[in-house]
């Protein structure tokens, strides 16, 4: 840093010769521009900001000049706008037909946020959790506005569970939408279903159910609520309604209540007794009963609420299960069998026995 | 947007230099309330904070030492001291707090907490919930209920892995592993407890598998923790589940099926390889599997939806064991003590 230590003088022009030399300049701008409308009160016109911060001067009566002004001053506005920058417009009095800019500090500054050791410590985790480029990117930005000001993050805390955060492409533009009450329609393929269908959906918000991400709004062509898993929305979602194009969803509406609903804990009224292979089947006897030996394998005591899904995991096993009771689960086994074994006769397999 | 020199290559130079100006005034205008808020810090701790060189900390610090409020005369300028290798910011021409959270950047973070909150098991449950209150409440309006979460678990026993983890003991734990229905007790080494896609795994090493392993919490039927300490090997390295846990290699078998409409579902339960319409109505779906007796009971289990069309020895395996099974039930009933109550 020769130039702070040598030259009191601040000279701009020391490194020119860097590789970074025009976008330094450009950065400069910037942070002046954001300095210089930050202690404004008034609105300054594109004029007077030219007139003021390095970096604007040009020749006003020159046109070829004047727009190249426009277009850079246009450009940093827009960068600024990007960045968060809440630039406001308006005309320092009624007189004025030229608007005029200025930065808020209310609307400017991170509000303070007290947070202990360990809170920061849970923030630096949850920052670390996204696999997801741009969130993981939003997520670390967001961190180094709170280090600069002044939470001091551990690098190395820890919190014993590590859950792995993923989420679908549609994630940010559904909960974008959401936020800003935008309708959506996006192709929707449901494995059952040949192709895919266009849904159209006022998003009320998005939820993540056991380790799945849902959307949950008003369906437009159903007129009900209804809820989409994101992995199945084909391509891009298209948002198609101006902000605010929805009323909010009613008060106290419990979004996880519409996904997990289907989820309840099932009841098992059925009771099943089935004959094991001694040492086998480990994955029946793990959720069994009862297990009795006898001479010819294990009884176990199975309790159901579906036949068929039950008859479905006893096939699995194959001949190491054999059902005794009730005779509905027996016959559903039996008939599965069949066709299996009737769907996997091969001419050349058969030939062979 | 301008032209910029060299007009071939300025199209796609443009957006990363764009991008990374956008960064760098980012950085910029955190790094003065950072130094601010830590007065006499030394130039290579707060580099490494930020995540930067050492080297461009100090062009950032030259950068910002030209700038200021209009005037821009000795007493406008953004000033520091530098005493040694430590720096302290004595005026800061009212950039004195960072920006606001984005949406984005709100929204990432709050999600990421909520996610942290609802995972069942974690130590430290209270502080994550007043950082989650904190943050959203200078999040205002920006994420709101947009984004709800739950991930339903086991907290009990997540809690007995994870506390196996922090004490650094080793596990006896009796495991059901599903690829090869069976029950074995194995001594294990506690690594990490991780929730992935709403389920629970330790990630340990396995002293029987001498390898590094999943182990599905919902599948460790018992748990001992034992007082001699968790000894992993310097060798043993953790998966990266970022793209799941199961990630089938080329080496494992291919099995090609025939879905029918019923059996779809399992293209979205399985990584699979390739998925086709048709026949028909039907799918043709290839997979990779950990092994074939693995597939024979996954095939069995789907039932007359699926149809095996390759391996040949697998076409057979489900053929023999239907058939196998059948047999038995042509033979009379073994006697049954009809269970009652």
């Amino acid at each position: 840093m020769a130039c702070t230590t040598l030259c009191r003088g601040r000279c701009r022009a020391a490194d020119t010769a860097s590789v970074g030399a025009v976008s330094r300049t450009r950065t400069e701008r910037l942070v002046n521009l954001v300095i210089c409308l930050l202690s404004t009160r008034r609105f300054l016109t594109a004029a007077q900001i030219a007139a003021t911060v390095p970096g604007y001067d040009h020749d006003p009566d020159d046109p070829r000049d004047h727009e190249a002004f426009q277009r850079k001053f246009e450009r940093d506005k827009a960068e600024l706008r990007e960045l968060g920058v809440p630039l406001e417009t308006g005309t320092a009095s009624v007189f004025d037909t030229e608007p005029g800019y200025r930065i808020a500090r209310r609307e400017y500054a991170l509000p303070d946020i007290p947070l202990e050791p360990d809170e920061a410590a849970a923030v630096g985790i949850a920052a670390r959790l996204w696999r997801h480029a741009g969130l993981a990117a939003a997520a670390s930005s967001g961190l180094a506005k709170l280090r600069a000001a002044g939470v001091d993050v551990d690098p190395h805390a820890t919190l014993g569970v590590e859950p792995v955060v993923t989420v679908d492409p549609a994630f940010a533009p559904l909960t974008g939408a959401a936020r800003e009450r935008r309708t959506v329609s996006f192709d929707y393929r449901v494995p059952e279903r040949d192709a895919p269908g266009t849904r159209r959906l006022q998003p009320w918000g998005v939820v993540c159910w056991r380790g799945r991400w849902y959307v949950v709004g008003h369906d437009l062509d159903r007129d009900a609520v209804r809820c989409f898993r994101l992995s199945r929305i084909v391509g891009a979602v298209r948002v198609t309604g101006r902000p605010g194009s929805f009323p909010p969803p009613p008060a106290g509406v419990d979004l996880i209540s519409h996904v997990a609903r289907w989820s309840g804990p099932v009841e098992r009224t059925g009771r099943a007794t089935v004959l094991v292979r001694s040492g086998r089947a480990a994955g029946l006897r793990r959720w069994a009963d009862e297990c009795t030996a006898g001479p010819d394998g294990d009884r176990l005591i199975l309790r159901y609420a579906d036949p068929e899904s039950l008859a479905a995991s006893l096939v699995g096993y194959g001949a190491d299960v054999r059902v005794l009771a009730p005779p509905e689960l027996r016959e559903a086994v039996i008939q599965r069998l069949k066709e299996i074994a009737a769907g996997h006769e091969a001419p050349a397999a058969g030939a062979l026995r | 947007m301008t032209a910029t020199r060299g007009a071939g290559k300025a199209a796609a130079a443009r957006p990363a230099g764009s991008r990374a100006s956008a960064d760098r005034l980012a950085r910029l205008l955190n790094l003065v309330p950072y130094l601010l808020a830590r007065p006499g810090i030394e130039i290579a701790q707060a580099a490494a904070d930020l995540g930067v060189t050492e080297r461009q900390l100090r062009e950032d610090l030259e950068l910002l030492w030209v700038c200021g409020l209009p005037g821009y005369g000795p007493g406008d300028l953004i000033d520091m001291a530098f005493d040694g290798d430590r720096v302290t910011i004595t005026y800061d021409a009212g950039i004195d707090r960072p920006l606001r959270l984005t949406p984005d950047e709100a929204l990432a973070l709050v999600v990421a907490l909520r996610m942290l909150a609802e995972t069942p098991g974690m130590a430290n449950r209270d502080a994550i919930e007043r950082a989650l209150a904190k943050i959203e409440n200078a999040a205002g309006d920006l994420v709101g209920s947009a984004v709800a979460v739950r991930l339903p678990g086991d907290a009990e026993r997540l809690d007995l892995l994870r506390g196996a983890v922090q004490r650094r003991r080793a596990l006896r734990i009796t495991y059901y592993t599903a690829a090869r229905d069976e029950t074995t007790e194995r001594t294990v080494d506690p690594l990490r407890v991780l929730m992935v896609a709403g389920r629970a795994y330790l990630e340990a090493w396995c002293r029987r598998a001498e390898a590094v392993r999943l182990f599905r919490a919902d599948r460790i039927d018992a748990l001992t923790e034992l007082d001699e300490p968790a000894m992993a090997p310097p060798e043993a390295q953790l998966h990266d589940v970022t793209a799941g846990v199961f990630r089938p290699t080329p080496e494992l078998p291919l099995v090609t099926l025939r879905v029918g409409r019923g059996g779809r579902w399992i293209t979205e339960y399985y990584p699979c390889e390739e998925v086709r319409p048709g026949p028909g109505d039907e799918w043709t779906v290839a997979m990779r599997v950990t092994d074939l007796t693995w597939a024979r009971r996954f095939v069995l289990g789907l039932g007359p939806d699926v149809t095996v069309i390759s391996p040949p020895e697998l076409v057979e395996a489900v053929r023999a064991e239907a058939a196998a099974a059948l047999d038995a039930y042509a033979v009379p009933q073994p006697a049954t003590p009809e269970p009652t109550g």
